[in-house]
């Protein structure tokens, strides 16, 4: 006797399954059977998972350029000054000693160091002699400033011509001045080997040097400035006003803790460091700016590849309807069907990120090489940028899945393929 | 629960017990919208049994493809009771009734239903993607169903390059995979010519012959002829043209 007996494995109630290599299969073969769709509906999660990795990237990279750049000078500048209470008045006078120069040069690490101080000179005027031109303004309130032997140094300042006043001339209390180019040009003096001489009010001062340049402290190159003993004997001047530091590269936040002991130790507090950032936190500052801002342009890219997905997925969906009915005629339940259309919007976003991935990671090299940076990629980058890209396939195929599941079978197979 | 009272469900006991339906419909009646109701079948009473070829004929909109889809498990009735197998199919859930459905039924679409980009052995292989088959001897399995139809030398073509009654041998290997109960055929011959058509039938003749148990919905009056017993759907109600083979008749014996 022949007779057929059902013989697909498993009693006739058992549960339908499908494996997760059948499930895989069937995804791939789905997409393959239309590859320039799939490359095409990739694209979107590429160029949005390439632009969040060579945003993060290229913020890292750059952050770590720009911080560079900011060490070589503004990392070993400290400048200490009297701490001002609210109303803008120092909390308590004098508390600079005269010579803060040689205590802070005693400091491990400090490069140079010196007092510079503005100088009441009530309101008196400047003006050139011999010079008396009717026609232009010959007198001009310039501010004045006294400065320790050692500021010019930790400044970096630079003379056009003639020289700098040391201690002797501070120590002797001389009436000698070193012109700000600025001043120089106003007062017309261009050369000191004829031993030019300005008028403070009424005292004759004679000009030593003309400054070119300083690198700390520009309100130099629109000053008088003359020495701290002078300005003591002609203008009464009662302490220093602040002291510039040039340290080592590195010993900055060391030196800054040192200063107000070294300065005043008998209270150290009424002082006020003004110490550059640490290395560390300027990094983070300048990264989270450019984070926030290219990140969220990786993140627009990455919605508009979601949609791309999702919206691809739908039409898919809206062809298969027949293909949905056969497969539910052969045993496939609703999840079975929803299963598939995850997978496949799943891999489309998983592609997506690995492509993502590789192409930012390139980016960031290639500028990085073609600006002699350092490229910096943090590792969970380009490894998280994949599940990254898969999160969003599978995210997009939720609703199209959904409405795959949600056909009915006997319209689905009403559908032709 | 699973009511298996009216049959076991081993497959074994089931080839011995031929005095169980594959089908049985008591009382079923599909009532379609409410204001006012469609009653597209009526109180249908219809057993299939074992080996049996039984044909469903009747006008367009008489209720040929709303039986088919309850038979098929792709719809439920409004009442009455219907046994698939043994198993009374109201108390499965969209999960039992898609494993029951594909583990019993294999489906034959006027339209064939193969997928466009893939081999024709491909979508043979595809009817074992839900059933729990073994990965193993897949392939061997669906050569072997699409040499029952004599398509072997076509499996590994793209349906699309293939003749209609091709295609539709091909939807009926890819039905065969896996030994079903039910061979449920959905105006199997609508899509092709007359020569196609003959030879097809000689195909389900030959199925018949082995044993399979096959219900052909058509509106064909050659096609009908073919089966040993037809039956009748007129205004959703169901006559017999030729009387039933009692549960034995249609048995073919070695």
């Amino acid at each position: 006797m022949k007779l057929r007996r059902r013989g697909r494995s498993g009693p006739a109630t058992a549960k339908p399954r499908l494996a997760a290599r059948d499930l895989f299969e069937e995804c791939l073969a789905s997409l393959l059977a239309r590859p320039g769709r799939a490359v095409l509906t990739v694209l979107g999660t590429v160029v949005g998972v390439a632009a969040l990795v060579a945003t993060l990237g290229l913020s890292k990279t750059a952050g770590n350029q720009i911080v560079g750049r900011f060490d070589a000078l503004a990392a070993t500048d400290i400048v200490v000054t009297p701490k001002t209470g609210r109303t803008g008045r120092a909390v308590r006078q004098n508390v600079l000693p005269w010579d803060a120069e040689q205590r802070v040069g005693r400091l491990n690490g400090v490069v140079a160091a010196g007092t510079l101080t503005d100088v009441n000179v009530r309101g008196e005027l400047v003006r050139a002699v011999p010079v008396n031109d009717p026609q232009g303004q010959t007198q001009f309130q310039v501010p004045v400033k006294a400065a320790s032997p050692g500021l010019f140094r930790a400044v970096r300042a630079r003379l056009s011509t003639g020289r700098l006043p040391d201690a002797g001339h501070s120590a002797r209390g001389d009436r000698v001045v070193v012109l700000g180019p600025n001043v120089a040009a106003q007062l017309h003096v261009t050369r000191v080997d004829n031993q030019p001489a300005i008028y403070i009010g009424d005292r004759l001062y004679v000009v030593v040097g003309l400054l070119s340049t300083v690198q700390r402290q520009p309100s130099l190159l629109g000053s008088i400035v003359i020495p701290e003993g002078t300005a003591q004997r002609e203008f009464g001047l009662t302490a220093p006003g602040s002291v510039q530091v040039e340290t080592r590269i590195g010993a900055a936040s060391v030196i800054a803790g040192q200063l107000p002991l070294a300065l005043n130790p008998a209270d150290p507090r009424v002082l006020k460091v003004a110490a550059p950032p640490e290395p560390r936190r300027v990094r983070a500052g300048v990264q989270r700016d450019l984070n926030s801002l290219f990140l969220l342009l990786g993140g627009v890219s990455l919605l508009v590849g979601a949609i791309g997905i999702a919206n691809v997925t739908l039409v898919s969906v809206l062809e298969r309807v027949g293909e949905i009915g056969l497969r539910r005629s052969l045993g496939a339940a609703r999840r079975h069907i929803a299963a598939q259309f995850l997978m496949e919007s799943t891999t489309l976003g998983l592609v997506g990120g690995v492509v993502g991935a590789a192409v930012g990671t390139l980016v960031v090299v290639g500028v990085a090489a073609s600006r002699a940076w350092t490229p910096v990629l943090e590792a969970w980058v380009p490894l998280g940028a994949p599940l990254l890209g898969g999160a969003v396939g599978l995210l997009s195929g939720l609703y199209p899945s959904a409405r795959a599941a949600a056909l009915e079978p006997v319209e689905a197979l009403r559908s032709t393929m | 629960m699973i009511d298996l009272s009216g049959a076991p469900a081993d497959g074994h006991r089931l080839a011995g017990g031929l005095d169980k339906p594959v089908v049985r419909l008591s009382k079923v009646s599909r009532t379609f919208g409410a204001d006012p109701p469609v009653h597209a079948l009526r109180d249908v009473d219809l057993a299939i049994w074992p080996g049996e070829w039984v044909s469903i004929v009747g006008p367009s909109g008489s209720g040929k493809s709303t039986l088919l889809n309850i038979v098929g498990l792709l719809d439920r009735q409004t009442a009455g009771m219907y046994r698939l197998v043994g198993v009374d199919v109201a108390a499965l859930d969209d999960l039992g009734r898609a494993g029951l459905r594909g583990r019993t039924i294999g489906f034959v679409f006027q339209a064939f239903h193969l997928l466009p980009h893939r081999t024709v052995l491909e979508n043979v292989m595809l009817a074992e993607l839900y059933v729990g088959a073994p990965r193993h001897g897949r392939q061997e399995r669906a050569r072997a169903a699409l040499n029952r139809v004599s398509l072997d030398d076509r499996a590994d073509f793209l349906p699309t390059k293939l003749s209609g009654g091709q295609q539709q041998r091909a939807a009926i290997a890819r039905a065969l995979v896996g030994e079903p109960s039910l061979l449920l055929c959905d105006e199997p011959t609508g899509n092709l010519d007359s020569h196609s058509a003959e030879s097809l039938l000689d195909v389900f003749a030959q199925l018949s012959h082995d044993g399979l148990t096959l219900a052909v919905i058509t509106h064909d009056d050659k096609v009908a002829s073919r089966a040993g017993r037809q039956v009748r759907i007129v205004d959703g109600a169901l006559d017999e043209l030729t009387p039933p083979s009692a549960g034995n008749g249609q048995v073919h014996g070695s």
